[in-house]
């Protein structure tokens, strides 16, 4: 089973302590692969915040071929984050070239476009990197942002950040997630290994959702090329999360409402029922099935924790204002937030959404027979 | 064969029928009970002459001849009143004397059976046993990774759709300009496929509208039954639960006269109007309610006049092209309910499936698609359509929902498939297999007919005499005396029984799947089966 971390802190904290938190999860997970998010970005990184970031692994020709392309569109490197590596690799891990934290200023002809359309090219660029690197498995990508870092390697979590050293080189953020497994499910593969990441959104997810393939089909019949991947069947939570907010353009209270509807007889007695009918009609395809703890970080800096329709797996939400975190386990939110009101710790139910705000003062809870916001 | 018999090319022994009467003399007690209820005549009283020859031992007494009589059982073997099966002898019998058997020599009669160049019709379905949706097995087992869910313990959503729902963004912003939303009904995902009152008798429809009232009012199951195309009684027109009720029309439009006078009068919209152009037993043909079954009130709801047979044209004859067939006449049927009920057609599966359907995308009022494979029953065809014409439902259903993938509507049109489901008994297995092969809801006709009325049929040809009102349970029948056998109360618990065991088969199914929180429609990786090329063909996985 995945295990999951999260935290949102006023203070940027280094990705150790969240793979800290993880391993107190250890009988929780095989420790089999690590994944990391990091948002709002402090150290070195905070110096070229709007910067687009590009992380992922490269071997020397990947890289080569990388930097060719980046200099054929017109990206300038801006900043790079050197990992020195030790000679031998952890056992369980492979030996890797380059694990590339690199920011780069935007080509000069980028310089008139809007907001939306650099982040297009974004995407654009990040899944054309990600198509050349499968035929020689020489480059994987895992994020192309702005204040975004991923790492994603196999093996076990804590042992895998010492072997990178990530404490060394000052990386730090304000929102981390963080998982420790590599997903098993599917084929081992690093892009089916949480967290997913698509134009700013990411996802991580403790369990395994049974409607992957009409979810994984509907998305894909969007027209959209980000939906792609689908290796794994949690990835499609991102891409749920991002068709919501970006083509219908409903706030993150309406995600519970379209991946986990309310069933009929609920749905009849809430003040929104008409509305709430609408979306689950027409959404169908995204309603997600089987057990599922979703993470889940938005561009803005929210952080939030949802639930199947049926609460199948744990999840706790706890901290004070300025530091909170998502846990699997309250032994995590322990070894990140030991000084918080415990008696505070919230488990989100299957109606709850525990979101986070940027401003990071407070937990909200939506539940979903609540009446929904202005904004819906 | 009597002596001064005659031998013709058509006369055939009781060995060239494909069923023989088994009668046990011994057991007999001659009541009469088995030659009465015959529906097709085929068991007679029989008077047998024997010839008894005694022959003394002595020269003294001399040999002698005597007859005896006896009476019994005689089987007809003219074609006409060849046995077809059904067993109502056996059923009536008060000693159990008496027994139909299947002729495993291969039978002659069905080189006969056209005689006066008719070639044979009746009614029933196609008479091959086997079924591809049998061999569909549910492997995607949730294991320790999700753990399977508890049938009996959690809850369900097994409801679906029938309606045009919106694409996302359209329906929100229809919603948030108050625009037009096309009409969508939650219903429960196994519908009664049409069966026309005229094809059925009186009690059996009105045990069906019970069953169905019953398991809507009384269980919160929202149950749909369709009309098939015979018009609708004028009271169930004009009480609310007509909402429990799909309205057929189709190309001979039958009772639609008495449908729409009663518009006005309708407490309650009508659950969907459905337009059939096609029926997966005898695609191609129109519908047949044979001259025997026209009596008085079938006449009056039809309006036509009493005792001729109603034979619906192959197609809609006002009609000459897809666009006028489908567009004009959903646009119509949708505007004589102001927009408020959905409207969709039905056709019988067919390697034309796709054109149909890629029409239908482009039509905004098109709520939906039936589609009815070569396994559906009928109450009158010609025995060649209903044996060799069709197509297959489960490639069909297949590659029109893949269709619908490829050009991202897949939610936007429910596909309704139906022929041959439950055909072995297996109806929950069937229709899940359909559901995870892209199928928003089934119909079924036969299955209810068997399991609510106790029909008699088979696919080894057996009974299949609903065309001609003499069944023999009274189901297909507009014979006072016959359909009496039937009591509308008993067929309604059998409905609701059938509808329970289904929900808890399904939910049997779910389970272990780890779904529930919604019908997997297109759920395929859940799918496989032990035939290569099927699997390939329906997208599905080869287990072995």
């Amino acid at each position: 089973m995945c295990r999951l971390f999260a935290v949102s802190s006023d203070t940027p904290l280094s990705p150790m302590k969240a793979l800290e938190a993880l391993d107190t999860m250890r009988e929780g997970h095989d420790g089999s692969g690590v994944g990391l998010f990091l948002r709002d970005l402090g150290g070195p990184l905070a110096a070229v915040k709007g910067s687009p970031i590009l992380s992922g692994i490269f071997t020397e020709a990947g890289l080569k071929k990388l930097d060719a392309l980046m200099m054929d569109i017109g990206f300038m490197t801006k900043y790079r984050m050197g990992i020195r590596l030790p000679a031998t690799p952890p056992a369980g891990t492979p030996k890797r070239d380059i694990y590339l934290i690199r920011a780069y200023d935007y080509p000069s002809a980028w310089e008139t476009l809007s907001e939306t359309e650099k982040h297009r090219r974004l995407m654009e660029t990040r899944l054309r990197l990600r198509k050349m690197g499968e035929a020689e498995g020489d480059m994987i990508v895992f994020s192309f942002w702005p204040d975004v870092v991923m790492i994603k390697e196999i093996g076990d979590p804590l042992t895998v950040g010492r072997y990178l050293d990530l404490d060394r080189h000052g990386l730090t953020a304000r929102v981390i997630l963080a998982q420790g497994r590599q997903n098993t499910n599917y084929a081992i593969n690093l892009y089916a290994c949480h967290p997913f990441f698509l134009e700013g959104y990411a996802t991580m997810t403790n369990g395994e959702n049974t409607a992957f393939i009409p979810v994984k089909e509907f998305l894909e019949s969007r027209g959209f090329e980000g939906y792609m991947g689908f290796q794994s069947d949690s990835e499609v939570f991102v891409h749920i999360l991002h068709y919501m907010e970006r083509f219908l353009d409903l706030p993150l209270e309406a995600y519970k409402h379209i991946i986990t509807p309310l069933p009929d007889a609920a749905l009849t007695a809430h003040p929104n029922a008409r509305l709430l009918r609408t979306l689950k009609q027409s959404c169908r395809k995204l309603i997600i099935d089987g057990p599922n703890c979703v993470i889940g970080s938005l561009p803005d800096g929210s952080v939030f924790m949802a639930q199947d329709s049926k609460k199948l797996r744990p999840g706790f939400v706890g901290g004070k204002p300025g530091i909170w975190g998502f846990s699997s386990e309250v032994c995590g939110l322990d070894t990140v937030i030991p000084d918080r009101d415990k008696t505070k710790d919230f488990q989100p139910m299957h109606l709850d959404m525990a979101v986070v705000g940027p401003d990071r003062k407070e937990v909200t809870v939506c539940r979903q027979t609540d009446r929904l916001s202005r904004q819906v | 064969m009597s002596a001064n018999g005659q031998i013709i090319p058509s006369s055939l022994s009781i060995s060239d029928l494909p069923w023989q009467i088994r009668w046990n003399q011994d057991k007999c007690t001659l009541c009469g009970s088995c030659t009465a209820v015959c529906p097709v005549n085929a068991i007679e009283l029989g008077v047998f002459r024997k010839r008894e020859i005694t022959a003394g031992l002595g020269l003294a007494e001399k040999p002698a001849s005597s007859q005896t009589i006896r009476y019994g059982i005689r089987q007809r073997t003219s074609p006409a009143y060849a046995c077809v099966g059904c067993a109502m002898c056996s059923m009536v019998c008060p000693n159990d004397a008496i027994l139909p058997e299947r002729n495993d020599g291969g039978d002659k009669l069905r080189f006969h059976i056209n005689q006066g160049g008719q070639p044979r019709s009746r009614g029933g379905r196609r008479n091959d046993p086997a079924g591809l949706l049998d061999q569909i097995k549910f492997i995607r087992i949730s294991m320790l990774t999700d753990p399977a869910l508890d049938a009996g313990r959690h809850t369900f959503e097994l409801n679906t759709l029938l309606g045009r729902v919106l694409e996302p963004r359209d329906a929100l912003k229809h919603q948030r300009e108050h625009g037009w939303m096309p009409p969508v009904r939650e219903i429960y995902p196994l519908v009664i496929g049409g069966m026309s009152f005229g094809a059925l008798s009186p009690p059996m429809w009105e045990g069906l509208q019970m069953g169905v009232a019953y398991l809507n009012e009384e269980l919160g199951m929202p149950v749909r039954m369709c009309t098939g195309e015979g018009g609708c009684p004028p009271r169930l027109l004009r009480s609310r639960f007509l909402k429990y009720v799909i309205l057929q029309i189709a190309s001979g439009y039958f009772g639609w006269d008495e449908i729409i006078h009663a518009i006005p009068e309708m407490k309650e919209d009508p659950c969907a109007i459905e337009i059939k152009y096609g029926q997966g037993a005898k695609p191609g043909d129109g519908g047949l309610l044979m001259w025997h079954k026209v009596n008085k009130l079938i006449a009056a709801i039809r309006g036509v006049p009493e005792r001729v047979s109603l034979p619906s044209p192959p197609t809609h004859q006002t009609q000459y092209s897809i666009e006028e067939s489908v567009a004009k006449m959903i646009q119509s049927m949708s505007m004589a309910w102001g927009f408020r009920v959905p409207v969709y057609p039905k056709i019988s599966a067919t390697s034309t499936t796709l054109a149909v359907l890629n029409n239908l995308t482009r039509n905004p009022y098109a709520a939906g698609l039936a589609i009815d494979g070569e396994d559906g029953g009928t109450g009158a065809a010609y025995n060649v359509s209903m044996n060799h014409m069709g197509h297959p439902i489960a490639s069909s259903l297949r590659d029109a929902y893949l269709n619908l993938v490829k050009v991202g509507k897949q939610n936007e049109i429910p596909l309704f498939a139906g022929g041959g489901v439950g055909k072995n008994g297996n109806l929950a297995a069937n229709a899940a297999a359909l559901i995870m092969l892209g199928a928003s809801g089934i119909q079924t006709g036969k299955y209810i007919m068997q399991a609510a009325a106790g029909c008699l049929g088979s696919e080894q040809d057996r009974c299949n005499i609903c065309n001609i009102g003499l069944c023999p349970k009274g189901i297909a029948s507009q014979d006072p005396r016959i359909f009496r056998r039937l009591d509308a109360e008993k067929v309604a618990e059998r409905v609701v029984d059938l509808y329970l065991a289904f929900d808890m088969e399904l939910r049997k199914i779910l389970a272990p799947l780890g779904r529930s929180t919604s019908l997997p429609i297109g759920m395929s990786d859940a799918l496989g089966i032990n035939d290569f090329h099927a699997a390939e063909r329906l997208g599905i996985r080869y287990v072995v």
